[in-house]
């Protein structure tokens, strides 16, 4: 199964982790994936679509599997080669679905919510 | 909009050095980053081209230690500074709660600081943010060439330029060699500290 998963914001602050994440500097890798994740959107808008929903990189040993959670949260998972690509879409669905539900009420009730409107213009 | 972690009890700002191709953002940060200690700070990330051009960003995050029992995460990113790279910008001034504008002082250089500077107001103001209210500190960098062969502008001409409006903090620097570096990082995480602890005070009478 995957190893790690992360929870990022789409401007790469890193929200929550788990899994076996010491080896790896998980605050660039949210700064990272935050970058390609818009990047890609752009790409999206591009070729006239709203938005690429998932990316996935290959490696010898790693893979990484990218979904958006609603407008604001990429969910990051990490996994080896012992673990097939299906596995790992089928359990993502899933567990998206839920978490889109448990994501919008947090969002909702503000605890998490963008506080740009406070700003003062 | 800083990222506030109640579980950890910590705060995530976003700090991103802004300023036209060449000026001195990314040797800011390689100067913070050769400079700082190694528990305080995450690694250096750069994604530029082979000559030199930071393509996409460079990344850099710095623990600023406790405020209110809170742990206080930095994150600095830079922008590439070429003028077509503006979707890029965009991208990276996501979620943004503070600016570093570097200015080059080389008088050459004069009529790029106020493009980018007037850039910078446009895509903030994208994003509903006003270039007025947002923490923001100048640096002029590259006061190192004051008396070699290359001219570079007064102070008060700079200031004139850039600062005559925001009339924000600003420092005379030299990234190259750490002048002014730390003054404006101090500066830039102090007004987003300030800004980040009065939105919190307001999120709070809101949850009451």
């Amino acid at each position: 199964m995957a190893h790690s998963v992360l929870l990022i914001d789409r401007s790469g602050q890193l929200i929550a982790h788990h899994g076996n994440t010491t080896e790896i500097d998980i605050l660039s890798l949210s700064a990272l994936t935050a970058a390609n994740f818009g990047a890609t959107a752009e790409i999206a808008r591009m070729l006239g679509e709203e938005e690429f929903t998932l990316l996935f990189h290959k490696g010898r040993s790693e893979n990484v599997y990218f979904s958006a959670i609603g407008e604001h949260v990429i969910m990051v998972t990490l996994f080896d080669n012992k673990t097939s690509l299906g596995l790992i879409r089928l359990q993502i669905n899933k567990i998206i679905d839920e978490l889109s539900i448990i994501l919008s009420s947090i969002f909702e009730k503000g605890r998490l919510k963008p506080i740009e409107p406070f700003r003062s213009s | 909009m800083p990222f506030i972690n109640f579980s950890k009890d910590e705060i995530q700002c976003k700090v991103v050095y802004y300023g036209a191709g060449f000026c001195g953002k990314t040797t800011n940060l390689q100067y913070i980053y050769a400079q700082t200690r190694e528990d305080i700070k995450g690694k250096m990330v750069s994604i530029d081209t082979k000559g030199d051009r930071t393509l996409f960003f460079d990344f850099l995050s710095l623990s600023l230690g406790k405020i209110r029992g809170f742990d206080i995460r930095v994150q600095l990113y830079t922008v590439p500074g070429q003028v077509h790279y503006d979707a890029t910008r965009k991208l990276v001034l996501k979620g943004v709660d503070g600016v570093v504008f570097v200015a080059d002082s080389l008088k050459v250089q004069r009529k790029k600081n106020i493009e980018s500077l007037i850039n910078l107001a446009k895509n903030l103001a994208e994003k509903g943010i006003s270039i007025r209210s947002i923490p923001l500190v100048i640096q002029y960098n590259k006061r190192d060439l004051d008396g070699t062969d290359s001219e570079i502008l007064p102070m008060d001409i700079l200031e004139k330029d850039l600062n005559s409006m925001l009339k924000v903090p600003s420092f005379p620097g030299s990234a190259l060699k750490g002048n002014g570096v730390y003054e404006t990082l101090r500066e830039i995480s102090k007004l987003v500290v300030k800004d980040v602890s009065r939105k919190i005070m307001l999120l709070d009478k809101q949850l009451k």
